[in-house]
């Protein structure tokens, strides 16, 4: 049987994970497998994880304010590496003008504060494994 | 098939995916398990076990740095429970390795057990198998925190190393049956923690036991394995295992055992999978519901299930 995968990253050097390991507990009470990296994590670590996981979908976690540089490479180097159809997904502190900027680089879809957790489980029901 | 292919030209996205389709059970997978049996026996599979908490993902890591100075390249595949409630999993040993991500000489995946007991998932051997045929040196299998009778590693490695720390019991957890049977190398972890002397006087007269019925007697190494310490003389320990099983003829009677096992665990769940299909569901509903009832008892119950 398939079962959704995730891959939960926080790039950055920032080391505030709590909202990424809520999300990670959400996503596995939801009977999906979520593979967490830890913190301080490199784009190209984090490509390299993803495809060797085979994930579905990988969500970055950053509150430093470098999301518009590091968001935007995963997707990059994701795509160097034939592996552009995995999603990624953006969470943290960000700006609502630069979600239109993020989209445009490729990220799936963007959870800032507030997001309910239904929204993000639904997202990934909908989305994942496709 | 053009993913096998591509694993055996090295190809990390082609292992990953191969890996997801034994582990999802998906129809292809037979086939492709077919097509890389002939590829495979090059690989020394070792597994890491022991109790939660003791280290064994920092140990599968500090013992991959020392392996990848050799120049071998090592596949891992590392275990975690998987919820009996949600189905879901947090798979959390990548935090420990995450600078193994980026060298080409390394693959790592992580497993949820999906139901499966034993403490490894019922993907692991065909995973290991992937890793294989992929052209890995070595591949560690890490268990699941495994408590005393969690030995089921045993079936699927070559060489079992089994992994604990000072403070988590006495004398008589070291007679128990079950986990301490299954060690090749016994390694004693956070070891600048006090009990370490006493843990490792126990170990090794585990090991002296056994050095009466075989003729390996397990090493016992103290490691810290955040600092890297003692990592060097576990991985001369696996090697010598590797050549002792070699010299002695032990390796084709362990390659025979983990091919029963790996058989034996097909067979069932096929049966298994017979034993819930179709009408059978409906029946075992029933069944069950008579159970509750006690209208029959569960031993009755089943042979009438299994009836044709």
């Amino acid at each position: 049987m398939k079962k959704i995968r995730v891959l939960i990253a926080k790039p950055g050097l920032d080391g505030h994970d709590r909202g990424a390991k809520v999300v990670a507990r959400a996503l596995r009470d939801a009977g999906m497998e979520v593979i967490y990296t830890g913190l301080h994590q490199t784009p190209e670590m984090i490509v390299e994880a993803a495809i060797q996981e085979d994930v579905d979908v990988v969500g970055l976690s950053c509150l430093s304010g470098a999301h518009m540089t590091l968001f935007p490479r995963v997707v990059e180097l994701l795509r160097e590496k034939g592996a552009g159809d995995i999603l990624v997904t953006a969470g943290g502190i960000i700006p609502d003008e630069d979600v239109p900027k993020l989209k445009e680089a490729g990220i799936a879809a963007a959870f800032g504060p507030g997001t309910s957790l239904e929204e993000i489980i639904e997202f990934h029901k909908k989305n994942a494994g496709k | 098939m053009e993913l096998v292919e591509r694993l055996l030209n090295g190809d990390k996205r082609a292992a990953a995916k191969l890996i997801s389709l034994v582990e999802n059970e998906d129809r292809e997978a037979a086939e492709v398990l077919r097509e890389l049996y002939q590829h495979t026996g090059n690989t020394h599979i070792v597994g890491i076990t022991g109790p939660p908490g003791v280290g064994k993902s920092s140990l599968v890591y500090e013992l991959t740095k020392v392996l990848r100075k050799k120049g071998k390249k090592v596949g891992i595949v590392a275990i975690d429970p998987t919820s009996r409630f949600t189905g879901g999993a947090i798979l959390g040993d990548r935090i420990r390795m995450t600078e193994l991500s980026t060298d080409e000489g390394v693959f790592m995946r992580s497993m949820g057990t999906r139901g499966h007991h034993g403490g490894i998932a019922k993907a692991t051997t065909e995973a290991a198998i992937v890793l294989d045929a992929m052209g890995m040196d070595v591949v560690f299998v890490e268990t699941v925190g495994a408590g005393q009778s969690q030995s089921m590693i045993w079936e699927c490695v070559h060489t079992s190393i089994l992994v604990e720390m000072p403070g988590m019991g006495d004398e008589i957890q070291a007679l128990k049956a079950g986990i301490l049977e299954i060690g090749d190398i016994f390694v004693v972890n956070k070891g600048d923690m006090e009990g370490t002397d006493q843990l490792v006087k126990e170990l090794e007269s585990v090991a002296e036991y056994k050095a009466m019925e075989q003729e390996w007697k397990p090493p016992v190494h103290v490691t810290i394995a955040t600092e890297g310490k003692g990592t060097d003389e576990v991985v001369s320990s696996i090697e010598d295992h590797l050549e002792y099983l070699k010299e002695s003829g032990e390796y084709q009677k362990r390659e025979e055992e983990r091919t029963k096992g790996e058989f034996t665990r097909i067979v069932q769940d096929l049966l298994l999978k017979k034993a819930f299909a179709g009408e059978r569901s409906k029946k075992f509903d029933q069944l069950l519901k008579e159970i509750i009832e006690k209208k029959t008892d569960p031993f009755t119950a089943a042979e009438k299930l299994l009836e044709e």
